[in-house]
């Protein structure tokens, strides 16, 4: 961990979404970056949305299948010229397909500096538990 | 304005229909997928973070896409010449029982200098950091603000 602290980021190109179904509405759509890891007792998503506000920002959870959207607003003025341009903005969407059973009433999510970390709770029974063997 | 744009020309610029030539060629490259070996980027400096710079009459500004650092851990510097973003973007550990299964998000320090095409104000520059983008305001110099010649 200490290694990857002081490493420099590598520059990484914004990811268009590549849908085997063509969009009804135009634009550009991006993947977001996304960090994922699981406990015995949650499972936590880590998104960066940069440029998406808390109201533009739809999760949505049915039938195992999550799905993050968001929508970032054009932040030019109106009399702005470009000079240089790197990346490009553009909505975010991505799809998980969850293996375990969510609790759905106790979702947490917060969206802050651009980061959404969402907080998915397994419901009780899907949480190992620990069998102990006796012996004799 | 004439005058300004023939004697203001950024050497390192990028016009909006190069830029839709750019696309259409990445979105050729998307259909040729393997065969072309890849997609071609955007054009960029190969630098994090990833810029944008636009300019209007009386400032330049500077955009980039910082998700979840802090504004007090940023480093801007502005000079006559340009600018310089530094910081480092920290991911904090989770606890020891946490499996990851996905890691995409990067961590590290970073350094970035750009290069501006005129002469800025240095005294009246102005950042700030909204939903994870960095927006730096630096005004142009008076020399280096357009003029409308009138014809006498």
């Amino acid at each position: 961990m200490t290694d990857k602290e002081s490493k420099e980021i590598q520059v990484k190109q914004k990811q268009e979404l590549n849908s085997p179904a063509e969009l009804t509405q135009s634009g550009l759509i991006f993947t977001p970056n996304v960090d994922i890891f699981e406990t015995d007792r949650e499972i936590t998503l880590l998104a960066d949305l940069p440029g998406v506000m808390t109201e533009n920002l739809t999760i949505d959870l049915r039938e195992n299948i999550l799905t993050l959207t968001g929508e970032v607003s054009p932040f030019e003025g109106a009399n702005e010229e470009d000079i240089l341009i790197e990346y490009e903005i553009g909505k975010y969407h991505r799809q998980f397909n969850l293996s375990s059973v969510i609790d759905q009433s106790k979702i947490d999510a917060k969206l802050n500096d651009g980061v959404l970390r969402l907080s998915l709770p397994k419901v009780e029974e899907a949480t190992p538990r620990k069998i102990e063997i006796k012996t004799g | 304005m004439i005058y300004r744009k023939l004697f203001n020309v950024p050497t390192w610029g990028l016009n909006r229909p190069f830029r839709e030539f750019d696309r259409l060629r990445r979105q050729m490259d998307e259909l040729y997928g393997a065969l072309s070996g890849g997609v071609l980027p955007m054009p960029s400096a190969g630098v994090f973070p990833l810029t944008n710079v636009t300019e209007d009459n009386e400032n330049y500004y500077v955009r980039a896409e910082l998700p979840g650092i802090k504004p007090d851990e940023l480093d801007i510097q502005v000079a006559a010449a340009g600018i310089s973003i530094s910081g480092e973007r920290k991911i904090s550990a989770e606890g020891n029982g946490a499996k990851y299964h996905r890691r995409e998000r990067e961590a590290g320090k970073f350094s970035r200098l750009i290069n501006l095409p005129g002469e800025v104000d240095v005294n009246k520059v102005e950042a700030s950091m909204e939903n994870g983008i960095l927006k730096v305001t630096i005004p142009k110099s008076e020399a280096a603000k357009p003029r409308q010649i009138t014809v006498k």
